[in-house]
C-alpha cells in the first residue's frame, strides 16, 4: 500500500464532505497558528497537552452520560475549566509543570474509563483521540468560524499587553499590565480552540497544531508579527496538505499533518542554526560592535 | 508605609529634585523595593502621599521609567531588540496602533536605542544577547517613554564590572542631559559613589537621608543598626564593617567579622 498516492485525490476533493473537512481544517489551522507563538512564548506546550487531554476526558464523559450530541459541550467544559485552573495556579506567566502532570494523568485515566463504559459505536470513541475530520458537519464549521473570528478580534485588541505579560512578566507587572487577567483571557481562547480542535483532528493532533508551527516560525524569526503570520502559514500547509495527502490512501490525517509540521520544523531549526553560526562568526571578526567597557 | 501587618517605615519625607541621583541602601526586607513599587503606582502608601512631579503616579505612566535587575530572557523569546524596547512605550496599552502613531512609535524606539547605543543589536533576538546588551535594552525600554524619574532596582546585579560602568554612565548622562531624577536601589554603593548626590539608608523602619559623606559614617550607621558599625574609607571606596549577627552585610554571610558588600568581593 502506498503512503503517498494521489490517484483518487482529484475525485475525492470534489465531494462535499471533503470540502467541509478542508474548511474546518483551514479555520482550525488559522486559530492554532495565531495562538501558537504565545503558547510557545509562555512555555505552555505541556499545559496545552494537559488541556487537550482534559478536554478529551470531558468529551468522553459527555458522550457516555448524555450521548453524541453533547460531545462538543463536554469538550468545551473540560478544556476551558482546566485551562483556567492552570492559569490561576500558574505563578506569573509560566504554568506549573507538576500540577499539569498530575491533572493530565488523572484526566487521561477518566477519559479511558468513560470510553470503556461507552456502549455506542466504536468509531465515536476513537475519533476523540485521533480525530474524525471527514465526519465534521457544516454546523461545526460555522461554530468554528465564529470562535475563530472572536479569538482573532480579541487577539488584536489584547495583543501587545498579552505579548508583554507572556514574554516578560515581571516587567509587565511593574508597568501595570494586568498579567493575571490576561493569563485567564488567554486560557479561555486556548481552551476553546483546543475543545473545538479535538472534535475535528483529535486530542493528539491539537498539540501538533498549537506548538509545532509556532516553534518552527520562532526558530527563523524574532519579529513577533512575522512569527505569527509564519506560524499561521505553516499550520495551514500542514493541515490542508495533510488532509489532501490522506484522501487517496484512506489513512487518518494525523500522520500526514504531524509529518509535514515536523519536517518544516526541522528545516526551520536548520536555517536558524546556520544564521546563528553566521552572526557568531561576524561577531568574532569584529563586524558587530560589542558594548565597549567604560570603567 | 505598611506592608501586610508590618510597618516598614513611617515619617519618611524625601524630596527628589530634577536630575538628582539618589541611592537607596539598606539590608534585605527594609522596604527598598516596596518604595519603588509605590512610586510605580502599584501600591498606595498606608498614610501620606507619593507624588511624582506634583501628581500621584499612575500604573504604567510614561513619566516613570523602571530598570529591573538583569535577568536572562529565554533564548527562544520571539522579540527583537526594538520590539522589546517598544513594550516599554505601550506594552501596557490595549488595541492596535495605526498610521501617524505607528510612525511616531517607531521614531521614539529608534531614539531610545540611539540614546543607549544599542542600534547594532536592535534587530537581533533579545534572548540571544549578552547580559550587558540586554541591560542596555532595559534602559532604552525605561527611557523610551521620556520619563521624569527613573527607578532602578539593582540594575547592576549579575553584570561584570565593564557593563556596570556602561549602565552607570548611561544613567548619569541621562540625568545630566534631560534632568531625569534617578532613584537607584542597590546593595553596593561603591560602583555608583562618583555619581550619587544623596543616599537614603533604610534599616528596620529607621532611615537617614543625606549626602554619602553625611550618611556613610560610623556614627550614623551605628545609630541606624543600633549596634557598633565601623565605616572606613579606603582608596575612595566605602567599606562597612559590622560584628557577628549584625545585618550590616547584605549578602547573608555569617562570618565573625564581615567586610560588607559595599566592597566588591
Amino acid at each position: 500500500m502506498d503512503l503517498i498516492d494521489l490517484s483518487q485525490t482529484a475525485e475525492l476533493l470534489a465531494l462535499p464532505f471533503v470540502q467541509t473537512a478542508l474548511a474546518a481544517g483551514a479555520v482550525l489551522a488559522l486559530l492554532a497558528g495565531l495562538l501558537g507563538p504565545l503558547v510557545v512564548g509562555r512555555g505552555m506546550a505541556f499545559a496545552t497537552h494537559g488541556i487537550s487531554e482534559l478536554s478529551f476526558a470531558g468529551a468522553a464523559g459527555a458522550l457516555l452520560i448524555a450521548g453524541t450530541a453533547f460531545v462538543g459541550v463536554g469538550a468545551l467544559v473540560g478544556g476551558i475549566l482546566v485551562a483556567v485552573i492552570f492559569a490561576v495556579l500558574s505563578t506569573r506567566a509560566r504554568a506549573n509543570d507538576t500540577v499539569i502532570g498530575v491533572v493530565l494523568a488523572f484526566g487521561l485515566g477518566m477519559g479511558v474509563l468513560f470510553q470503556s463504559l461507552y456502549q455506542g459505536r466504536t468509531a465515536n470513541k476513537f475519533s476523540l483521540l485521533v480525530g474524525q475530520i471527514v465526519g465534521v458537519d457544516s454546523g461545526q464549521v460555522i461554530a468554528l468560524a465564529i470562535v475563530g473570528a472572536v479569538v482573532a478580534v480579541a487577539l488584536v485588541a489584547l495583543y501587545r499587553p498579552l505579548l508583554f505579560a507572556s514574554l516578560d512578566p515581571d516587567m509587565a507587572l511593574a508597568r501595570g499590565v494586568p498579567t493575571r487577567a490576561l493569563g485567564i483571557a488567554f486560557a479561555l481562547m486556548l481552551g476553546t480552540t483546543t475543545a473545538l480542535g479535538i472534535q475535528i483532528v483529535g486530542a493528539l493532533l491539537v498539540l501538533a497544531l498549537l506548538v509545532t508551527p509556532a516553534a518552527a516560525a520562532t526558530a527563523v524569526t524574532a519579529n513577533p508579527v512575522v512569527a505569527t503570520v509564519l506560524s499561521v502559514v505553516i499550520a495551514e500547509v500542514a493541515v490542508l496538505g495533510g488532509i489532501i495527502l490522506s484522501l487517496s490512501p484512506g489513512l487518518p490525517i494525523s500522520p500526514y499533518v504531524t509529518t509535514i509540521g515536523f519536517v518544516v520544523y526541522l528545516v526551520c531549526r536548520a536555517i536558524g542554526a546556520v544564521r546563528l553560526r553566521r552572526s557568531g562568526r561576524r561577531e568574532t571578526q569584529g563586524g558587530t560592535p560589542r558594548p565597549e567597557p567604560v570603567a | 508605609m505598611e506592608r501586610g501587618t508590618r510597618r516598614l517605615w513611617s515619617d519618611l519625607d524625601l524630596d527628589v529634585s530634577q536630575g538628582e541621583f539618589v541611592a537607596i541602601l539598606g539590608p534585605n526586607g527594609s522596604g527598598k523595593t516596596t518604595l519603588l513599587t509605590m512610586l510605580l503606582g502599584l501600591l498606595p502608601p498606608a498614610a501620606g502621599e507619593v507624588l511624582v512631579d506634583g501628581r500621584r503616579p499612575q500604573r504604567g505612566s510614561s513619566r516613570v521609567g523602571y530598570v529591573p535587575q538583569q535577568k536572562a530572557l529565554d533564548p527562544s523569546v520571539p522579540l527583537r531588540g526594538r520590539d522589546f524596547v517598544g513594550l516599554g512605550l505601550d506594552g501596557h496599552r490595549f488595541g492596535p496602533v495605526f498610521g501617524r502613531r505607528r510612525r511616531e512609535r517607531r521614531d521614539r524606539i529608534a531614539d531610545a536605542l540611539h540614546q543607549v547605543g544599542a542600534e547594532a543589536w536592535a534587530d537581533a533576538p533579545v534572548g540571544r544577547l549578552s547580559g550587558g546588551e540586554q541591560q542596555r535594552l532595559r534602559i532604552a525600554q525605561a527611557l523610551v517613554g521620556d520619563p521624569d524619574i527613573l527607578l532602578c532596582d539593582e540594575p547592576l546585579l549579575s553584570l561584570d564590572l565593564a557593563h556596570q560602568g556602561v549602565v552607570i554612565d548611561l544613567l548619569d548622562r541621562r540625568r545630566r542631559e534631560h534632568g531625569t531624577a534617578v532613584l537607584f536601589v542597590t546593595h553596593e554603593l561603591n560602583p555608583v559613589l562618583p555619581v550619587v548626590d544623596r543616599v537614603l539608608y533604610l534599616v528596620d523602619g529607621r532611615f537617614r537621608v543625606g549626602t554619602p559623606d553625611e550618611v556613610m559614617t560610623s556614627e550614623t550607621l551605628s545609630e541606624l543598626y543600633r549596634t557598633s558599625v565601623d565605616v572606613v574609607r579606603v582608596r575612595g571606596r566605602i567599606l562597612v564593617v559590622g560584628h557577628e549577627n549584625v545585618p550590616v552585610h547584605h549578602h547573608g554571610e555569617q562570618d565573625d567579622v564581615v567586610v560588607s558588600s559595599f566592597a566588591r568581593s
